[in-house]
């Protein structure tokens, strides 16, 4: 068999499948956002009528994916694999999700390049002919994610620049072969190294996680033999507005300039009367930018090939607390139109 | 990779870089910040202080009820959900005050009380303010003890 | 004058505390407000802290060093006139209602409201 791989990292899919389609569903505070109007579907009240954020953030989650499902005109029957993940302990959003979809599923946990790593999954599978199609879907909860990395809601905590803001919403995709309608193809995917530049402080996940971006974005121009001009657009996700200063730092000491073609998720989340800290981050926030900004904007003719490039912060509290410093990965994928 | 010396001189280089590149935070301003909403707790105080101070019978009692009656205005302004905006505002200046203890306790009480009354609420309602008690008894008796053997005991 | 002196030094212990926070990101505000405790409890064993308590009223009783204070206060208090079992009865002699408040309206608070955020 033929090995589908370009240098050291990356992976070159033989024939390339597409999402057919996707869905977004998101918090009140991130439809009034900047990115508002690209967003399938906003809930107004961020509990969405459950008792708990936990129970909110499950929901949030399986309502995309239903809804993706939906616009794709598929049932769960139609789907081989449900491919998940989400912020908190043991993945319970994506498990009780999968539990009701009754799809077998396959949890991923990155943190918040979870979206990365789930596409790349499912498109590998497809393409390999493992899964005739696959559901993606990840989900995060403020107040859930909030209360389990760091604070009480009401606690008198003090944020700071360097702050990120947990998005809360759910977003899946459905991705299935090229010959299935239309939507942009995933061709390459380089999947990232985990990269440690011993960042200890939590309040700062921005610079903990800029190495890995900057790691994968390296190896993947390397790889593929590309340049930053090869793509219309190369999105990191939640390196927010300080992670993406030091990114294009690190890029720039490289050698490679990314010109004006950079755009972070994070920090496209929010307005700064919305939030004054650096960002949005959560496993939600990339995925929704890629499904709904990307995604519609690709449709629309706006970009032809697009380079994606999640990041998540790896870190837990007890790590943290037991004085490890934040490791952060960083997940590369190639969105290109036909 | 092992964290050889290489990469602990790139982790210092790169702690370098994003000291240059992270926005000072304004420690004029927001220390002012905190003078301000730390202070004006503290007047607050002190004016029921004065109102109980007539109508106890001792000073001491008169503090007891000043704290009490604090701590009722800090978990009072939790519940409504306006505490965390005065943290944000004012930093310690919200923190520090016992109002923030009392906020402390009644944020995490609420916010667990989903896991149970018993598990949840009662078992974390000190995850903040808990340290707090610990290191102040042990700070106290400590100090106490060293003050009771130098008085000739 | 009182409320002059409570409201700059309950301020001032506030804002010196906010620069430790600034310009340590490893500290927690939980390892500040220990911190703080502790300094006023040991202040006190010298009968310092409640100097202050006399000078500047509520501005020095009520941040949380006056909480440590207390403590120490009720310790030597209660060692003076019981011997060795005050530094067990003592700790929570003036300290003991204001932990009982709070779990009394914590309670109260967690079954009357929910986080907003």
């Amino acid at each position: 068999m033929a090995v589908q791989r370009l240098g050291q990292y990356t992976v070159q899919l033989s024939r390339p499948p597409r999402i057919t389609a996707a869905f977004t569903l998101m918090g009140p505070r991130e439809g009034a956002g900047p990115l508002g109007s690209y967003f399938d579907g906003i809930v107004d009240d961020y509990m969405w009528g459950e008792t708990s954020a936990e129970k909110a953030e499950r929901k949030y989650l399986e309502q995309a994916a239903r809804r993706a499902l939906q616009a794709a005109g598929l049932t769960e029957h139609d789907v081989d694999c449900f491919i998940a993940g989400d912020l908190l302990n043991q993945i319970v959003s994506s498990t009780f999700s999968a539990r009701s979809l009754g799809i077998p599923y396959l949890g991923v946990f990155a943190a918040c390049a979870t979206s990365a790593l789930a596409l790349g999954l499912a498109a590998m599978l497809v393409d390999g002919g493992f899964a005739r199609r696959v559901l993606v879907a990840t989900a995060s909860h403020y107040q859930a994610v909030e209360r389990q990395y760091r604070y009480p809601i009401e606690l008198n905590i003090q944020r700071g620049a360097t702050n990120q803001y947990t998005a809360t919403g759910g977003a899946a995709a459905v991705v299935a072969p090229p010959e299935e309608g239309a939507g942009p193809r995933i061709t390459r995917i380089t999947f990232g190294r985990v990269v440690d530049w011993g960042v200890t402080n939590a309040n700062d996940m921005g610079s903990a996680m800029a190495p890995a971006a900057c790691d994968t974005l390296m190896r993947h121009f390397q790889d593929t033999n590309t340049t930053p001009g090869d793509y219309d657009l190369i999105l990191t996700g939640d390196l927010a507005k300080v992670g993406s200063k030091v990114f294009r730092a690190l890029v720039d000491r490289a050698g490679v300039t990314l010109g004006g073609k950079h755009m972070d998720g994070g920090a496209s989340m929010y307005t700064p009367e919305q939030w004054s800290g650096a960002g949005a981050s959560g496993s939600v926030c990339s995925m929704a930018v890629i499904l709904g900004y990307v995604y519609k904007e690709m449709a629309r003719g706006r970009f032809r090939r697009v380079l994606v490039l999640p990041t998540g912060c790896l870190h837990s509290p007890t790590t943290w607390q037991q004085g490890d410093s934040c490791p952060g990965i960083s997940h590369a994928l190639v969105l290109e139109n036909d | 990779m092992d964290r050889d010396q290489t990469a602990i001189q790139g982790a210092k280089d790169y702690q370098r870089l994003v000291q240059q590149l992270t926005p000072k935070p304004n420690a004029a301003l927001l220390a002012a910040r905190a003078f301000v909403v730390g202070g004006t707790i503290c007047l607050v105080g002190q004016f029921v202080f004065d109102w109980f101070r007539f109508r106890q019978p001792t000073e001491g009692e008169a503090i007891a009820a000043t704290l009490a009656c604090m701590i009722l205005f800090g978990v009072v302004l939790t519940a409504l959900g306006v505490y965390d905006d005065l943290g944000q505002l004012g930093g310690m200046g919200a923190a520090v005050p016992i109002t923030g203890f009392a906020n402390a306790m009644t944020s995490a009480a609420m916010d667990f009380r989903r896991e149970g009354f018993v598990l949840g609420m009662a078992a974390k309602m000190f995850i903040i303010a808990g340290p707090v008690i610990v290191f102040g008894i042990l700070a106290g008796t400590l100090t106490g003890l060293v003050a009771w053997l130098a008085g000739g005991r | 004058m009182i409320y002059f002196w409570a409201f700059v030094i309950g301020g001032l212990i506030c804002a010196l505390v906010e620069l430790i926070y600034i310009h340590f990101p490893r500290l927690t505000p939980g390892h500040l407000l220990v911190g703080l405790t502790v300094t006023g409890a040991v202040l006190n064993g010298f009968g310092w802290y409640d100097a202050l308590i006399k000078f500047a009223g509520a501005g020095a009783l009520i941040p949380v060093s006056g909480f440590g204070a207390s403590i120490t206060r009720g310790v030597l208090q209660e060692t003076q006139k019981l011997g060795w079992e005050g530094l067990f009865t003592g700790t929570l002699e003036f300290v003991g209602l204001g932990i009982a408040a709070g779990v009394l309206f914590a309670t109260l608070a967690a079954l009357v409201s929910v986080p907003k955020g």
